[in-house]
């Protein structure tokens, strides 16, 4: 724990040389890269002027062969080889994808506790590995449209995302090599791009309905900040679920089996999905699949998938009381996700809402545009000024406590970053171990819950039940991923977890993959790895003598600041000599320990000063 | 072996935010934070307008582009601020943060009332939430129901006020325990209608 710098509003304390970070959209259908040119968001295209990428990669007996509309090709003749729709997949167990029933026309494997892989001719595949071609795809035609190295990208993720899925989008972004700053939810992104066109004040619903997942989130406008109030959803519900409702349909009335190949259950989807689009415009459309023609009109494919639509909708009245916000309140809903181009979406969206939905901007690419604001922001070009995002959790996170109960630690819709406490005791005289089972979810019983990890502090001093006190701390950061941290207070025992959830990827398995990959020759990641260690000895030393030189004679005594100094020059010459990542990283852990006490004073004496002595209208000023 | 509840100590300020010690071992209390008396009335708004303020300086975003342990600095920083900001806006978080800084602890699971009017009164909701979705119009059983509890969490919220004002601090305490018991019923009111819904 360092130094805060502490710098005057709108000033970065270092002019600074301009970065290139993008905005990804990561989605079950299509993705989408972006970037800010000339202060302007834009969306990539590639050499033949497409700006979608289709999240398809078709896999050969030699690899990857195919990556976006290219490996959609493969999708009526090579069905199992040709992955799409991997999103739903990613952070799931094998029995969250047994639910989505033939869906998915793969074969699966369970191999572990992980996530089921996908069994293609190259082999057993991870859907973190799919994502991660996706995710490098898009990089290097960013790349290669701007020409320069990326220093980093905001990768989008629907706001419902639970713990698991999150840790496995980020796990994809390690393996592809793509520097994360951000998970950015989708709504949030999408109103950055909507708020910063409009400078609108006041409260807004963004209803995202994508290919597989709906979000519902309640944001709160005011000069410049973007509150989520609350959000919601279901990250199983999206627009490929209304292409399924509608192949049921044909297939019975195409009086095709029930047992259909692979092949025919993508003849049947994509003749469903041709179906749905071509009814935004029309009211009728004629089917042809293999020998069956018929026809289809818009009141009975609206029957087919009125009820999917029913649920979005409650799940929107759930998340306005969550929000603590009634209808007449919301001044505008901003529709995002190619499914809300449905009539029968948008219909009864405006209708719940009782307002005419926005939608000026283009549903599929206003995530990415929103993605590439924040990530221009972050990796240090603009000053964010006045813009700032608060975020919530979308599921509790709580701990299992006897009877396999859950007892809530951190409530839905909290503001991340978080951090919360609560102690607990043993329950058996002598008991010198604790397990600690993470759950995510806001149901009452443990079984009803996502387990995200356990772990187990040991060494407990024995005691009488009930004597020992054991604290465990739960932080969530601004990505909303998850530290857990345990520690018995009488023996100062600690134990700590980073929660890398059941369904996610083990260290050692990314490092394996990055191994694997021939992109990323050995050699290439020492060099990468020192330079990054580099980096972060530079900024440390300038933040340090920065805030020496600040604050150094109010807050420390002179031999603490020779201490300080002399950590520093250490600092220094190390960076100079060593060319051993792990070494620096080392040094660097220490002096940030040491000046630690120092920090927190820095940090306690700004937080003392910041609104002292002013007026509510001088705050709001600024 | 599983844990066993013992006692909440997120109301806690110090240590039980971050993971050092050393780190922000702030004296500041929640009130102190935002520039605002510690006292039990306070102008939500206005708390807003201090809170979006102080976010705008210390939140996460705002480090970007600095150092790893200066970013996690921020993290523990702003999520002191976000629980300030919790504590002070909840009426029964405020009541019993007020209360455990006169010494009081918050954790009222051990209270066991011997107040015979509000074990009546207990018994009475409990049924009357039971029946709701018996009820030929279960909408309106839990309106009323819903509107009944508001109104007497309202009252209570007053009475900790004048009990909390007159530094009365066991009938204040009294008071937290039942506003818990009336926080939890809307709780489980809300619940009740989701079910309602799914039916």
């Amino acid at each position: 724990m360092v130094l805060l710098q502490i710098s005057e509003p709108g000033q970065s304390p270092q002019p600074h040389q301009r970065k290139n970070a993008v905005g990804i959209d990561l989605g079950t259908t299509n993705s989408l890269v972006s970037v800010v040119r000339s202060g302007m968001p834009e969306t990539i295209a590639d050499q033949a002027g497409c700006h979608l990428l289709p999240s398809v990669v078709h896999y050969s007996t030699q690899g990857v062969d195919a990556v976006g509309q290219e490996a959609l090709g493969f999708n009526v003749s090579d069905p199992l080889n040709t992955i799409s729709s991997v999103k739903r997949l990613m952070g799931r167990g094998i029995n969250d994808v047994l639910m989505l029933g033939d869906q998915l026309p793969y074969a699966f494997q369970q191999l572990d506790e992980g996530m089921p892989k996908i069994d293609t001719v190259h082999g057993l595949i991870s859907p973190v590995q799919v994502s991660a071609e996706i995710l490098r795809t898009l990089v290097n035609l960013a790349e290669q449209s701007l020409d320069v190295m990326l220093d980093g990208a905001v990768i989008t993720v629907p706001a419902y995302f639970d713990e698991a899925q999150r840790q496995a989008t980020k796990d994809a972004a390690t393996l592809a090599g793509i520097k994360v700053l951000r998970l950015l939810n989708e709504p949030t992104a999408a109103a950055i791009a909507y708020g910063l066109d409009a400078e609108q004040e006041g409260i807004i619903a963004i209803y995202d309905l994508g290919g597989g997942t709906f979000d519902i989130s309640i944001l709160q406008l005011t000069r410049g900040v973007f509150e989520v109030l609350a959000t919601g959803g279901d990250s199983a519900l999206g627009g490929d679920d209304l292409d399924h409702a509608i192949a049921q349909w044909l297939r019975v009335q195409s009086g095709m089996n029930e047992s259909l190949n692979p092949m025919e259950q993508r003849i049947l989807l994509e003749a469903a999905k041709a179906a749905k689009e071509e009814l935004t415009e029309i009211d009728h459309v004629n089917v042809a699949i293999l020998e069956w023609e018929g026809s289809l009109t818009r009141s009975v494919m609206n029957g087919l998938i009125d009820d999917l639509v029913a649920r979005t909708i409650r799940s929107c009245r759930r998340t306005m009381r969550d929000a603590g916000v009634s209808v007449d309140e919301i001044q505008n809903v901003v529709l995002v996700g190619g499914s809300t181009r449905s009539p029968l979406v948008r219909d009864k969206v405006s209708k719940f809402f009782g307002l005419q939905p926005m939608c000026s901007l283009d549903p599929d690419s206003v995530v990415a545009l929103g993605a590439a604001i924040q990530a221009d922001i972050l990796v240090g070009n603009k000053s964010a000024g006045d813009m700032l995002l608060l975020d919530v959790i979308p599921l509790s996170l709580g701990i299992e406590t006897m009877g396999g109960l859950t007892e809530k630690i951190i409530h839905r819709n909290a503001t991340i970053p978080v951090s919360k406490a609560q102690e607990f005791t043993t329950f058996k005289d002598g008991q010198t171990a604790m397990v600690i089972h993470v759950l995510q979810g806001d149901r009452e019983l443990v079984d009803d819950c996502r387990s995200l990890a356990k772990f187990e502090l040991r060494g407990i001093p024995p005691m009488v039940a009930g004597a020992a006190k054991i604290r465990v701390t739960y932080q969530v950061d601004a990505d909303g991923l998850l530290n857990v941290t345990a520690r018995e207070l009488t023996s100062n025992v600690e134990s700590r977890i980073e929660v890398k959830p059941s369904y996610g990827l083990g260290e050692t398995e990314i490092t394996k993959m990055l191994q694997d990959s021939f992109s990323y020759a050995r050699d290439d990641m020492q060099a990468r790895a020192l330079r990054e260690q580099q980096v972060e000895a530079d900024r440390m030393v300038e933040d340090l003598l920065t805030a020496l030189a600040k604050d150094a004679t109010s807050l420390l005594s002179e031999e603490e600041i020779q201490c300080l100094n002399l950590a520093i020059a250490e600092l220094q010459k190390l960076r100079l000599e060593t060319t051993e990542h792990r070494v620096l990283a080392r040094k660097i852990e220490a002096v940030g320990k040491t000046s630690e006490t120092f920090a927190a004073r820095r940090m306690d004496a700004s937080i003392k000063s910041a609104l002292a002595g002013q007026s509510l209208e001088d705050i709001e000023r600024g | 072996m599983v844990v066993e509840k013992a006692s909440t100590c997120d109301l806690e300020f110090a240590d039980s935010t971050i993971q050092s010690d050393k780190a922000l071992n702030t004296s500041n209390n929640f009130f102190e934070i935002f520039s605002i008396p510690v006292a039990w009335d306070v102008d939500i708004e206005g708390l807003k307008v201090r809170y979006r303020a102080l976010q705008k300086e210390f939140h996460p975003d705002r480090y970007a582009a600095s150092s790893d342990a200066q970013k996690r600095l921020a993290v523990q920083t702003a999520a002191v601020i976000n629980q300030a900001f919790d504590t002070l806006t909840s009426p029964l978080s405020r009541a019993q943060y007020l209360l455990e800084r006169k010494g009081i602890s918050a954790d009222q699971e051990s209270y066991v009332t011997t107040d015979g009017v509000f074990l009546m009164q207990q018994i009475e909701l409990r049924e009357a939430l039971g029946g709701v979705t018996r009820s030929d119009k279960p909408w309106l059983a839990l309106e009323r129901l819903r509107s009944t509890v508001e109104s007497t969490y309202q009252n209570l919220q007053n009475e900790f006020q004048q009990f909390y004002s007159a530094e009365t601090l066991d009938s204040a305490f009294n008071t937290v325990a039942k506003m818990q018991f009336f926080n939890k019923l809307l709780h489980e009111l809300e619940q009740l209608e989701y079910e309602l819904e799914d039916l």
